[in-house]
């Protein structure tokens, strides 16, 4: 039993810590589902936008002396409106082309906004403190010791996925959303909205990922590449779950997550290239991904 | 009610209606007939503001309607039904009932829903796409009769369905007029077109080529018949 258990532990520690990039990998790919699936774009800034919301959180406390609650809030806020701006302006011209040019602007945009931190910023990245509130001793899980901030992304990360969930599946809202998925002309037809719906609907996308962004900044140096390191994870994490399924990206975001950090117990070298094994995998037997509808 | 004047539409580069003019009054039950592809769905669409594009005038209740975008011409009163029903497969049949925003007080209510169609209130927790094509179509007529809409576009109500559930979409239409509500129905079936409506637009290539009060319908078989080709 003791051997077994010898065994187990740095398994669940290993899981455990790979929960938290799968926190990560979650909410960005949450963000990407929701805009995929009701603005039928490939958001490829959605890195860019994540990195904003760091550096965001990090000129908030710099120039103005707003720390991290205040940047939590106040980031995700500035970097979502960047995110309706761009839609209005750029975006929203390009519904009735092929995907291929809603991807191309995008990643341009990641571009140009990764070039501009950079040249401003520099990449060897800016310091952001773990906030006053998380110095203390680490939550004893039993197995490990994990560091309180480690802990709170977590169950932040849990909450928000679980909230936007709820409020796609189950309001009034969310069933406009839903339908217009299906069928934006009849919807728009009964007298909605649709096209500030979809404005709505990236901002707020793009104001998830730069909340993931603010909740990064304290583990992971804020610097113009962070962004690119996650995203294309991220893609592997949508493509595994089923492009445009909200459910489908939450859990293969944790489950990736975690999958991750197993890999790393037992053969340390693929744990960086396992989630792109599993994706090939995946396309090769159910090319819809996961919790995608074929 | 409905003044149309000179109604042309696009899809893409084909040129669909070429100066279509009908009236609607307020209270009637007033059909499209016509072969396949002489433009009945595209003179409902195009009322709707759902072509790529149209021109020439529609005036609802004298507000001119041809640039609005489709919400603001639902915010005015005007309700489509599609063809192809559009019952969204990823909400209840619950969610799809209550999915249109109310746009004016309606004389009917969920309970009056419920007695017109008591199928509907036994199913109300499935996907909308599990119900019958028959209970699909009550549930797309059934979900704008609660929004106060004055005037219920239908495309081909009756399409594919059996005969015992064409008789209970004909009660249905028959409840609109009762409740004061207008209709401009497209149907290729015309024995049920018949029963229902007080005057038949014929259209041909894209135009009204004629039109048939109820009252001449009698009088003017022959002719329909050389029309609509049965």
């Amino acid at each position: 039993m003791t051997e077994l258990w010898y065994d187990l532990e740095p398994f669940l520690q290993q899981g455990t810590l790979g929960l938290v990039n799968g926190a990560f990998y979650a909410l960005l790919s949450l963000g990407l589902a929701v805009i995929f699936g009701m603005l039928n774009v490939i958001n490829f800034a959605h890195g860019a936008q994540f990195m904003l919301g760091a550096v965001v959180a990090w000129m908030l406390l710099t120039y103005a002396g707003i720390g991290y609650w205040g940047a939590l809030l106040l980031s995700p806020l500035i970097v979502g409106l960047l995110g309706v701006v761009i839609e209005r302006t750029m975006i929203s011209r390009l519904y009735k082309l092929d995907h291929l040019y809603g991807l191309l602007l995008t990643f341009g945009l990641a571009l140009i906004i990764e070039g501009l931190v950079r040249n401003q910023y520099g990449v060897s990245g800016l310091p952001y403190g773990v906030p006053d509130a998380f110095r203390m001793p680490p939550v004893d899980l039993g197995y490990m010791l994990m560091p309180a901030y480690r802990f709170w992304i977590v169950v932040v990360s849990i909450t928000v996925c679980l909230g936007t969930w709820y409020a796609i599946e189950k309001t009034k809202l969310g069933s406009y959303l839903r339908a217009a998925v299906e069928r934006p002309q009849l919807v728009q037809a009964f007298g909605v909205n649709v096209p500030l719906m979809m404005t709505a609907t990236y901002g707020t996308g793009v104001a998830l990922a730069a909340f993931a962004g603010v909740l990064a900044a304290p583990v992971y140096s804020v610097h113009p590449g962070m962004g690119a390191n996650f995203i294309i994870i991220v893609f592997a994490v949508v493509v595994i779950g089923g492009m445009g399924s909200i459910m489908g990206s939450v859990v293969s975001g944790y489950a990736l997550g975690m999958i991750e950090g197993f890999t790393r117990v037992y053969y340390p070298e693929a744990s960086a290239t396992v989630v792109f094994v599993i994706m090939a995998i995946v396309l090769l037997v159910r090319p819809a991904g996961l919790f995608g509808r074929a | 009610m409905l003044e149309v004047r000179g109604l042309e539409a696009w899809y893409g580069e084909s040129h669909v209606l070429h100066g279509v003019d009908l009236d609607v009054g307020d209270g009637e039950i007033v059909t499209l007939l016509g072969r396949n592809g002489a433009g009945k769905s595209t003179t409902i669409k195009a009322i709707m503001g759902v072509v790529e594009s149209r021109k020439g005038s529609i005036r609802y209740n004298g507000t001119e309607t041809i640039g609005l975008a489709p919400d603001r011409i639902a915010r005015l009163g005007i309700a489509w039904c599609p063809e192809e029903r559009g019952i969204f497969a990823s909400l209840t049949v619950k969610e799809n009932l209550l999915l249109p925003p109310e746009i004016a007080p309606s004389q009917v209510d969920l309970d009056r829903i419920y007695t017109l169609f008591p199928n509907l209130k036994e199913r109300l927790s499935s996907p909308g796409t599990k119900l019958s094509g028959g209970e699909q179509q009550m549930l797309a007529i059934a979900r704008i009769m609660r929004t106060g809409a004055k005037l219920m576009l239908l495309d081909e109500p009756t399409e594919g369905l059996a005969p015992v559930i064409i008789q209970q979409i004909g009660r249905t239409v028959q409840a609109l007029k009762e409740i004061g509500l207008t209709v401009l129905l497209v149907e290729q079936n015309f024995r049920f077109a018949q029963k229902v409506a007080d005057r038949h637009y014929v259209m041909e290539h894209g135009r009204i080529v004629d039109m048939i009060p109820r009252a001449e319908l009698e009088a003017s078989m022959d002719r329909l018949h050389s029309y609509l080709g049965v």
